[in-house]
């Protein structure tokens, strides 16, 4: 077999800490374990922690809150919010939820989807954006609303998705600069 | 207690009696698709709407919790066009495929839409995907006639503690099944079958094996022997239209007899074995860790029941070495009937086929165990439930309401009580126990009518005590012991009694477990509907067939002796441990 370089060297360093986070899950979520509800906030802050929900963080989840596996993946598969695969790093969310939708939601859909040259529930290959739908933020008076990791962006134009997302890719960038 | 009306008449009810409940007290049948008595209410089906005075909508009867002064119509006018409307809807997603479908017969939807009139579905509904899952040697899961009730995720779930299944998904596209959908070879399912003993379509059915029996009857090169499961003979009746709890055990075996299989014989005889092997094996670890003070796992938890033997090798590893070696009964005839039997009538184990009838779907999976062919090849072949054999009655023509009674055949067929109350929870505690201290104290078990009654019903943890004295000299190192038993049935009272065990709280010798609520008369294999009633019924048959016996105890039995005498020598002998006993291993849970 050819020895071929991991084209994913970070992919690596990321596999490590996502392997770390979970082995500390019970520390981690103790605040909601054993409580009842307390499933639905676990899953989000463990999705928050290692950016989406892996598979062995779902079977530890399973166990540290004594729930069958098809229970927890019952929840994670019935809750958009929750993503089973890697995400970028930032996470673009177009809301459809009725007012939204009525005002434009699906045109601000198409222009982001060609601007990442994305489908819905896809990432960007430089890791950077995924794209999902939401089924209304609770804003829909500032309709048509995107939200970008936990900003909200109203009224926003199809024209203009492009210079939003840049700002985020730029500001991710400098970042970038500022550790190195 | 809080005063109602229910459809013009006036009733008291205890305070948080739902309106389904107290319909059925005053014999009104609200139909219903997903609930399950003694559970939380799901309100998933809708079919139980009705009209509460001064509510805006129908409500769900299961849910709603009557309120004082409640006026109830459960079959007005309104109420039957949204039932009507309900169902009309769940037929236009359910892809039935009805005129060949399993449970053609007993299909609640389709018995639910003839009751309400339904002459035609007006909508035309997106069908779920089909997918049907076969992955499994005991039930076969089918995505596009599932209705969502949700009644085998209540039953896996809370029943069995098991959670195999779950709705994965949201919306339409929700999938009843296990995690992101997989198939059932890939999760911890111990095929009890109890979701397709509930499921009120046929989403969940058993793998038939009834082509290949008549395959293997009408093949002139095989001798077919059959076994029949105690619980059997309490249920079978109830596929021609008996009142559940009618013994049919003589029609039974002429039905058999006229299906053409060559032995007719009796599962209840390899019970009574069990009982001798497992008597012997309690005592000897009662000896081990009393006299010799050596480890020893105790308590000592029985084996018979494949669903919990597979429920532990997933969960409970550690309590492996707890499970006695027996194999189940099912199993002890099979081995034995392919060497003992085949030798007597000069048949080669290759040349016989092994047919059980089981009230119980994870029979069909202990039989295809790789482990299970102490004969040289698989012990037991085929596996059928009590519906598959109604089935194949019928099959032959037979008018089982009209059949004379027959005798089970020589030397397979003879059985003690002890053996037929292997069908109840409890049973095979008392059953061993009416051996285990006669064996120690040459009398009988000092119980009325010799039942341990402290064990038996529906409970669903039971315990008893039982002094040992004045027992005979050879067994004085159990004198003065209290035996402490207990007996569980439905897997999630299992649980309850091996989490007590690990925090070192059940100081108990010997532990029953049955997989299924009621035991095996209770079983995923059974007719259906099997509901408490149905099941205390059973239960009171089987104590009746074990009462009008005189051999009502394993050790008594005639045929057990010649077995002994004649080939396994006794009980735990090396033949015994090659042919009735057996190892489990630990299954990751995938």
């Amino acid at each position: 077999m050819a020895t071929t370089t991991c084209a994913c060297q970070a992919g690596v360093g990321e596999a490590e800490a996502e392997a770390a986070l979970i082995a500390r899950l019970d520390e981690l979520l103790a605040d909601y374990i054993g409580k009842p509800g307390g499933l639905i906030p676990a899953l989000q802050l463990t999705q928050k922690l290692i950016g989406y929900l892996p598979d062995e963080a779902m079977r530890r989840i399973s166990e540290l809150f004594d729930k069958p596996y098809s229970e927890v993946t019952g929840v994670v598969t019935f809750y958009s919010f929750f993503s089973t695969q890697p995400r970028g790093k930032c996470l673009v969310r177009v809301c459809l939820g009725t007012a939204c939708y009525v005002r434009g939601g699906k045109e601000v859909l198409e222009a982001i989807k060609k601007h990442l040259a994305i489908e819905v529930g896809q990432t960007t290959a430089d890791r950077n954006f995924s794209l999902e739908v939401g089924r209304c933020f609770g804003a829909c008076g500032l309709a048509p609303v995107i939200m970008v990791n936990d900003d909200v962006h109203q009224r926003v134009k199809p024209a203009r998705v492009g210079e939003l997302l840049k700002a985020y890719a730029a500001a991710d960038e400098a970042a970038q600069a500022e550790v190195a | 207690m809080i005063e109602v009306t229910l459809n013009g008449e006036k009733t008291t009810v205890p305070a948080g009696t739902t309106i389904l409940e107290a319909a059925r007290g005053l014999g009104i049948r609200i139909p219903t698709l997903c609930h399950l008595e003694g559970k939380p209410p799901l309100g998933a089906c809708r079919v139980c709407l009705v009209e509460v005075e001064g509510a805006r909508t129908l409500m769900a009867a299961c849910a709603t919790v009557l309120a004082p002064n409640m006026v109830v119509k459960t079959h007005s006018g309104r109420v039957r066009a949204a039932r009507r409307q309900v169902v009309q809807l769940l037929l236009s997603e359910h892809d039935g495929d009805c005129q060949v479908c399993d449970r053609n017969e007993d299909c609640e939807l389709r018995e639910l839409a003839h009751e309400l009139g339904i002459e035609r579905v007006p909508y035309e509904g997106v069908r779920a995907k089909a997918a049907r899952d076969e992955s499994t040697p005991a039930l076969i899961r089918d995505n596009a006639k599932c209705i969502k009730c949700r009644r085998c995720v209540t039953v896996c779930g809370e029943m069995q503690g098991v959670g195999a299944l779950f709705p994965q998904g949201r919306g339409f596209d929700t999938v009843i099944g296990p995690a992101f959908t997989q198939d059932l070879d890939g999760v911890a399912c111990v095929q009890c079958g109890q979701c397709a003993a509930v499921c009120p379509v046929g989403a969940i059915t058993e793998r038939s094996h009834i082509d290949e029996v008549w395959k293997a009857i009408e093949d002139p090169t095989k001798v077919v022997v059959v076994q029949t499961a105690p619980a059997i003979r309490a249920a079978l009746g109830e596929c021609f239209d008996y009142e559940p709890g009618t013994l049919v055990t003589g029609k039974m075996v002429t039905a058999l007899r006229r299906l053409g299989f060559d032995g007719v014989f009796d599962t209840n005889f390899t019970a009574d074995l069990t009982i001798m092997e497992e008597g012997t094996e309690l005592l000897l670890r009662l000896k081990k860790a009393l006299v010799e003070k050596e480890p020893v796992a105790l308590p000592m938890f029985t084996s018979c029941s494949p669903g919990w033997i597979k429920f532990a090798e997933y969960y409970y590893p550690q309590y492996l070495p707890n499970l006695s070696s027996c194999k189940s009964p099912q199993q002890m005839f099979g081995a034995v009937a392919k060497t003992y039997y085949a030798q007597k009538i000069g048949c080669k184990p290759e040349n016989m086929v092994v047919v059980s009838v089981m009230p119980c779907t994870a029979k069909k999976f202990e039989a295809q165990r790789p482990e299970m062919n102490s004969s040289g090849v698989q012990d037991v072949d085929y596996v059928l439930t009590t519906r598959e054999l109604g089935r194949m009655i019928d099959q032959a023509g037979i008018e089982f309401r009209n059949l004379p009674d027959g005798q089970m055949d020589d030397p397979l067929g003879l059985s003690s009580g002890a053996a037929d109350i292997f069908a109840n929870t409890g049973g095979v505690m008392e059953a061993a126990l009416r051996t285990v201290y006669e064996l120690i104290s040459g009398r009988e078990l000092p119980v009325k009518n010799l039942h341990l009654t402290a064990v038996a019903g529906l409970d669903g943890v039971k315990e008893a005590t039982l002094k040992l004295e004045n027992l005979l000299p050879e067994w004085a190192f159990l004198e003065g012991v209290e035996v402490k038993v207990a007996v569980a049935h439905g897997l999630s009272n299992a649980r309850k009694v091996l989490e007590a065990l690990k925090r070192g709280e059940a100081p108990y010798h010997f532990v029953e477990v049955m997989t299924c609520p009621g035991g095996c008369i209770g079983g995923g294999g059974q007719p259906r509907f099997t509901d408490d009633s149905v099941r205390l019924k059973r239960i009171a048959a089987i104590y009746a067939e074990d009462e009008g016996k005189t051999l009502r105890k394993s050790h008594e039995n005639e045929q057990i002796k010649k077995i002994y005498q004649d080939f396994l020598k006794t009980p735990g002998s090396h033949t015994s441990h090659e042919l009735l006993h057996t190892k489990y291993a630990g299954r990751a849970k995938v």
